[in-house]
């Protein structure tokens, strides 16, 4: 004791601390009634779903918000793993978690209605929830009507685009996207052509590119749509509501093809304790109730085409998704990332 | 006899081997971990990765560890002599103030500066007005999305890391010596340069190796601002490429790297004794601020200022918007709780395991054996993360299945997971990761202790127990105390690891903070981000108060 108090206050604070809080360290044990959701979507976005699907049916929603790791985390786990839905932003992630043998097949008729073919796996094993678009953000003082994802690499954008890493998932799919289309050789001329227009160095987020076109650093870039919803409703403040205003935003497509979408989607996990309830909210998810909050809260595109969407992301105009299938994508998608090291895009 | 006093201690130093081999073991694990995940691989993306990834990720790395090195070599010494070796007006404040970036996670030090330096940030927009210009387009600073930008915003906050054990050695040892150098006629400049600063190289390089390990872990501040790390790389070929092994194999790259670059520096400085004499543990004069000293101070404070105020003020102001927009989230309360409680717990357990580390060193005799198992247990450090948290899921998995099975079979109860269900795998992964700060730093601190005074209470009959608890923990409690500040700060500031690893429904600032920069609810992220710095400045205030109070009764 004597040792404890010539001890500094921060010791006996740290202590008092651990002893006090030791009971709320037990991790939380699955009962029927509940589900477990492991996510790689932000929290501000499914809240809004898991409050609602929790009105409906009364299930208690656990939830761990992961970033990268998730197929990971759940194959160590094991068959003791408490996850019921792995749920997860970017398609590649998606077929990553069924490669990976996390996920298990499921059968239901609600889920075949109402998601295409093309948004959901063949096997039954993930099932797209909402998608958005790679659109493009131009300066305003741009009078860009249509403008292809191919142009991009045109010589007359020289010094005037702005882009995040190649190496973020949402640039690698489009990437892999182009090589599903033109082939490895093209692809990689158009992003060479692409690297040669930048005007800095690859970085940030898809909301600097907003920022940068009103900063007079580039002229035009390419970002998610949804960032657009997020910028000009004012949900991320006011400073992003200016920079949402202050650009166009159009819809861009490849040459002779459509828009290049990308997914989030969820998958049942393989030794789901509550596979009922799993599967309860992967309908729930796709509910005219539920598609409506993604249009409404997220600003994506719903794939329960029964939705509305929100006016912000109509104004984009009609939306026509690319023909290639996202699992057809998926397979390139190493491919695009080596490409963006061996161009140097990043640099 | 001398013969007979180091059989026995051998003897009586098993237990103590043993205490070390186990967090030693425990650090290994995600390591050779990430072996098994290496080996799996073929290797086939190494000829793509040395054509066209590792040059420039390499240089890119080194440019960002000599200027962080350098930057926060100068600015942590520099300011830890100023303020030990100088009087002046408010320099118990400053001393204290110096610590406070300690608080501000890189992360948010990057985005902070990017929005105040943005073309349309308040900076450019008021220069612009001044000067008389209408658009961005007609006039605008060069952008900080750079290395030498990275280099600078690192520097900035991580500079404490050398500060502070540079500022408890300047208080402890340098005063004997350095006063002799005074009255021999030795200048400010010369007693600094040529006595103060190899006399506090030990605690220097401890610091900066403490900075640089964070900085080549970093991969926010790296990502915002457009740098090409190895860990990015690391990222890139496992996210992208879907390869665990690829990225097992640069990350264990990197360790050999890391690792080579301590073994040089201990290398180094391997025949200097630093230890100095109990007698000479007495302050060093302070001597009054002249002339361009003045400019120093000036300096000092300007350091705080970026590296803080001027951080936190931007976080204050976003907040005050949110908060009149929306109010406040009631679960910041929990999620402040469980980031105090997790820190708490970690920093506990890797202070006593430090001790103990340290400890056993000594008794062992700096016996390169016992060496090397207190260099694994830092190993963790050197490990970006994420990599550490997917290199202990395998083990965690392992030993749940293991005591799930045992525990079915003799008491018919199931053990569920209970290290990855619980936050033990968060507190596991903490204290892997950062032990390396505090076995470091009490190694530095039990140099300052002369091993006289070991031999001398042993000659008194004194037993291990007693040794440690009369004289090393009294002794050693400064650099603890320091030690624990640094694990502290860093378990709350932790992302990567916490996000991977934590249980059901647990939050931490860090992870609210990451879910809304995420999706870019930037004003209510800068709450989160406020008030990690604000539970940052707790521990420092009471550290410094605490440090204070050592100062008033030296030895």
């Amino acid at each position: 004791m004597s040792l404890l108090s010539s001890w500094s206050p921060a010791l006996r604070g740290l202590i008092t601390l651990v002893v006090l809080g030791l009971s709320s360290l037990c991790g939380a044990v699955p009962t029927a009634g509940e589900l477990n959701l492991y996510t790689t979507r932000e929290p501000a976005l499914i809240d809004p779903l898991l409050k609602a699907f929790g009105e409906r049916t009364g299930v208690k929603v656990n939830t761990v918000f992961l970033k990268d790791g998730l197929a990971e985390r759940v194959a160590s786990e094991g068959r003791r793993s408490p996850a019921d839905v792995l749920m997860a932003v970017d398609f590649g992630n998606l077929t990553d978690l069924v490669d990976k043998g996390v996920t298990q097949s499921i059968k239901s008729p609600v889920l075949e209605q109402t998601i295409a073919a093309p948004l959901r796996d063949a096997g039954g094993h993930w099932f797209a929830l909402s998608l958005r678009a790679r659109t493009l953000y131009v300066a305003r003082e741009l009078d860009a009507k249509a403008v292809t994802y191919d142009e991009l690499a045109d010589a007359k954008w020289k010094g005037k685009v702005c882009i995040r890493s190649g190496q973020h998932p949402y640039n690698t799919a489009l990437i892999a996207h182009m090589i599903a289309k033109q082939g490895e050789a093209r692809a990689e001329q158009w992003l060479r052509g692409l690297k040669a227009n930048l005007a800095q160095k690859p970085g940030g987020g898809d909301r600097d590119v907003a920022r940068d076109i009103l900063g007079g650093i580039c002229d035009i870039g390419l970002a998610n749509s949804y960032y657009l919803g997020l910028m000009r409703s004012g949900a991320g403040g006011p400073d992003q509501q200016k920079w949402g205003e202050g650009i166009h935003a159009l819809l861009p497509v490849f040459a002779g093809g459509g828009t290049h979408v990308n997914v989030s989607g969820a998958a049942v996990a393989k030794y789901a304790p509550n596979k009922a309830n799993a599967i309860k909210l992967l309908e729930f998810l796709v509910s005219d109730e539920a598609q409506a909050i993604y249009a409404e809260a997220n600003y994506e595109y719903p794939v329960n085409g029964k939705a509305r969407l929100n006016p912000i992301i109509a104004a984009l105009g009609a939306l026509t998704v690319d023909e290639v299938p996202l699992a057809e994508i998926s397979k390139h998608r190493k491919a695009a990332s080596l490409l963006v090291d061996k161009v140097g895009f990043d640099l | 006899m001398r013969g007979a006093v180091y059989a026995r201690l051998t003897t009586a130093s098993i237990g103590w081997w043993l205490a070390s081999l186990l967090p030693a073991c425990l650090v290994l694990l995600p390591v050779l971990s990430l072996v098994g995940y290496a080996l799996e691989g073929s290797g086939e993306l190494w000829p793509h990765l040395r054509a066209y990834v590792l040059p420039q990720a390499l240089s890119q790395t080194l440019g960002l560890l000599v200027g962080v090195g350098c930057l926060v070599i100068v600015l942590g010494t520099g300011s830890a002599w100023l303020v030990t070796a100088y009087q002046f007006p408010g320099r118990r404040l400053l001393s204290w103030a110096l610590l406070l970036p300690l608080a501000v996670p890189s992360y948010i030090v990057a985005y902070v500066y990017l929005d105040i330096l943005h073309p349309i940030g308040p900076l450019q927009t008021g220069l612009r007005e001044l000067l008389g210009y209408s658009s961005p387009r007609e006039f605008r600073l060069p952008d900080i999305r750079s290395l030498g930008g990275c280099i600078l915003l690192l520097g900035l906050v991580l500079y404490p890391y050398v500060y502070l054990p540079a500022r408890a050695l300047f208080l402890m040892q340098a005063a004997g010596v350095l006063d002799a150098a005074r009255t021999l006629g030795a200048g400010p400049g010369r007693s600094f340069f040529h006595i103060a600063l190899p006399l506090v190289r030990p605690a220097v390089a401890v610091g900066a190796s403490l900075a640089l390990m964070e900085a080549i872990n970093d991969i926010g501040a790296a990502e915002l601002l457009g740098v090409r790390t190895l860990t990015v790389s690391v990222y890139a070929t496992w996210v992208n490429r879907s390869s665990l092994p690829g990225a097992a194999q640069i990350a264990l790259f990197m360790l050999v790297l890391v690792v080579s670059l301590m073994v040089l520096e201990r290398w180094v400085r391997r025949h200097r004794q630093y230890a100095a004499s109990a007698r000479q543990s007495r302050h060093l004069t302070a001597h009054p601020v002249r002339g361009a000293g003045w400019l120093l101070v000036a300096a000092a404070w300007l350091l705080v200022g970026l590296g803080f105020v001027l951080p936190a003020t931007h976080l204050l102001l976003s907040s005050v918007e949110r908060i009149s927009a929306m109010g406040v989230d009631a679960s910041l309360l929990d999620k402040t709780v469980n980031t105090l409680l997790f820190a708490a717990i970690a920093t506990l357990i890797a202070a006593v395991i430090a001790f103990v580390l340290a400890y056993s060193l000594r008794l062992a005799r700096a016996n390169p054996a016992m060496g090397l198992l207190v260099r694994i247990a830092g190993l963790g450090y050197a490990i970006p993360g994420t990599v550490l948290a997917i290199g202990l899921l395998g083990p965690l998995g392992w030993f749940d299945d293991w005591l799930d099975n045992r525990s079915q079979a003799l008491l018919g109860v199931s053990a569920g997971l209970a290290l990855s269900g619980t936050g033990a795998a968060l507190v596991y992964a903490y204290v892997a990761r950062f032990l390396a700060i505090g076995a470091g730093s009490l190694e530095a601190g039990f140099h300052k202790i002369p091993l006289s005074l070991d031999d001398a209470a042993r000659s008194l009959g004194r037993g291990e127990l007693a040794r440690a608890r009369l004289i090393h923990w009294p002794l050693s409690r400064p650099a603890l105390t320091a030690a624990m500040l640094l694990i502290f700060v860093d378990c709350m500031k932790e992302l990567p690891a916490t996000l991977l690893l934590r249980p059901l429904n647990v939050d931490t600032l860090a992870t609210h903070l990451y879910g809304e920069a995420s999706r870019g609810s930037y004003e209510s992220g800068a709450i989160a981000a406020l008030l990690i710095v604000l539970a940052g400045v707790l521990p420092i205030i009471l550290l410094s108060r605490y440090g204070s109070g050592a100062q008033a009764q030296p030895g």
